[in-house]
């Protein structure tokens, strides 16, 4: 089997998150500091139904930014789900198995009963909303969530595309016998370093994390996208105290043992890469590769 | 001071939050920033946003830039109808869960048309053939994805911009032509002819090669721009 079933504890809910009635907004989603969550099946009416559900499942590559940041969101808050493994560098995310999950081919994903969802940004808000998570992950103060998504916008632009690049320069490319021309390498460390120019003083300021003083969703995506870097060597917090003694704090919060599990395969990688025990990529993927590679700005 | 939207219409983000503060008839003062001056570039507009970027919100001391970000603020302040940015938990992320891949493949892919056949040429820069060619088939590939994937879904973004240029992008597209009129239709003809009238007028201007040179000082940020082109 292409994908592998990796059985965690059951995570089987039993329960139909029923749809909120139109015209009612349940106050778990207003703007309101300190509002109580509410199941929305509360307020549908209808009757618990204990369907024999498969539990969520969350479709990963811990090699990729997004699937860290929502892997890490799920297991620091303990939510419970079924980790589906699909291997980028096997293109398993390419491969018949997977296009019924989700036709955009595309990790993560999350399946939760019928429901499927991409973009780990629709699954960071799905999962702190259905688990009810602390509010400073996302917070219900309208302001303070707006923020969140303001850093997550210029996060879209700068940092998404720029911070992966280095794995493929370092790791990738070679692997496949291609060459990703100095020129773009050079330019390609330029934008890192204005953008962690950028997130040092116009986000981080003085304050203990991205967009306030507690960790947000915001950290989370940062934090995984400057770990793409980390992992090929790029001394990228050096020079840079407030950044690295925020991303002590990030780590701090979220816990060493989950930091290095999460880890893990990205620091590996590139260990295996340097000892050359690395495997090939299957060739059918190289032509994947190689688009990738030429979208190298 | 009520809420200030600093924007500029030839910015797709800055149409997006225009047409929907508009269309929802939230009051507010419109300061213009012209990018092809550099405007947004200068010491002025530095103290409204040191990210130096539009769409800016200003509503009193608080500052948002971010056109997503602004979109949610707005769709709460002033209670939107509900259908812009649903309550129900997964229509919303459905909403956001099509942001995240067009910031991946609409956001960078859509505007380079503008720039390789009008702001590159205007400063006597060139665009790669090879460029331009990617763009065209990355052009392709996210409309059929857009058509195939996300449409019925409700998207409040739009990519006018490739129209503007002459890119005949809806045609053998009739599921997306139609989802286009279905937009706006219920934007409305008059707010749509109004928020697309700069980027249209823009190309025209360089068609009749009357579109103003950009000050020198700004070249660079251009050049800079063109070479992000992958």
């Amino acid at each position: 089997m292409l994908v592998q079933l990796n059985q965690t504890a059951a995570g089987r809910t039993g329960l139909r998150l029923a749809k909120v009635r139109e015209g009612c907004t349940p106050h778990w989603l207003t703007p309101q500091r300190g509002g109580a969550l509410l199941l929305p099946l509360l307020l549908s009416g209808s009757a618990v139904i204990a369907a024999p559900a498969m539990g969520l499942e969350l479709y990963l590559d811990l090699l990729s930014q997004p699937s860290r940041a929502v892997y890490i969101f799920a297991k620091k808050n303990g939510i419970p789900f079924e980790l589906r493994n699909v291997e980028l560098l096997k293109g398993q995310h390419l491969s018949k198995e997977f296009f019924p999950v989700n036709s955009l081919q595309r990790v993560p994903t999350l399946k939760d009963g019928d429901f499927v969802l991409s973009e780990s940004v629709a699954i960071l808000i799905y999962l702190s909303f259905k688990y009810q998570t602390a509010d400073h992950w996302y917070p219900s103060d309208l302001q303070a969530r707006v923020r969140i998504h303001e850093y997550l916008g210029w996060h879209a632009d700068r940092i998404r595309g720029t911070f992966g690049v280095s794995l493929w320069t370092q790791v990738l490319a070679p692997l496949i016998g291609a060459q990703v021309p100095e020129e773009k390498v050079k330019r390609n460390r330029t934008n890192i370093d204005k953008a962690l120019q950028h997130l040092e003083d116009k986000f981080l300021g003085h304050k203990a994390f991205l967009t306030s003083q507690q960790v947000t969703l915001a950290d989370l995506m940062a934090l995984e996208e400057l770990m793409q870097v980390v992992a090929v060597g790029y001394p990228l917090f050096e020079g840079r105290p407030r950044l690295a003694a925020w991303r002590e704090r990030v780590e701090a919060f979220l816990g060493t043992d989950l930091c290095q599990e999460a880890h893990g395969p990205i620091f590996h990688i590139v260990e295996q890469a340097a000892n050359k025990t690395l495997p090939q990529p299957s060739p059918d993927f190289y032509p994947n590769m190689l688009l990738r590679i030429s979208m190298i700005p | 001071m009520g809420l200030e939207l600093y924007l500029d219409l030839i910015s797709q983000p800055s149409r997006a939050v225009y047409v929907f503060a508009k269309k929802n008839g939230i009051p507010f003062e419109l300061r213009n920033v012209e990018l092809l001056k550099g405007q947004h570039l200068t010491k002025e507009f530095f103290l409204v946003n040191s990210l130096q970027r539009v769409p800016t919100l200003k509503d009193g001391d608080f500052l948002l830039s971010e056109s997503v970000a602004i979109l949610i603020y707005l769709s709460f302040k002033y209670k939107t109808a509900d259908h812009w940015y649903p309550s129900d938990l997964q229509a919303r992320v459905r909403i956001h869960e099509y942001l995240g891949w067009h910031a991946d493949r609409i956001r960078g892919t859509f505007g380079v048309s503008l720039w390789t056949q009008v702001l590159a040429p205007l400063i006597g820069a060139q665009v790669p053939e090879e460029k331009v060619k990617r763009n065209r088939t990355n052009i392709d590939k996210a409309l059929q994805h857009l058509e195939d994937k996300f449409l019925g879904h409700k998207a409040f973004l739009t990519s006018q911009q490739v129209v503007a240029v002459g890119c005949p992008l809806f045609e053998g597209r009739p599921r997306l032509s139609a989802w286009r009129e279905r937009v706006e239709a219920f934007l409305g003809t008059d707010l749509c002819q109004e928020a697309h009238g700069p980027i249209f007028h823009i190309v025209e201007q360089a068609a009749n090669k009357t579109l103003p040179d950009p000050s020198p000082e700004f070249y660079p940020n251009m050049l800079l721009r063109i070479f992000r082109i992958p």
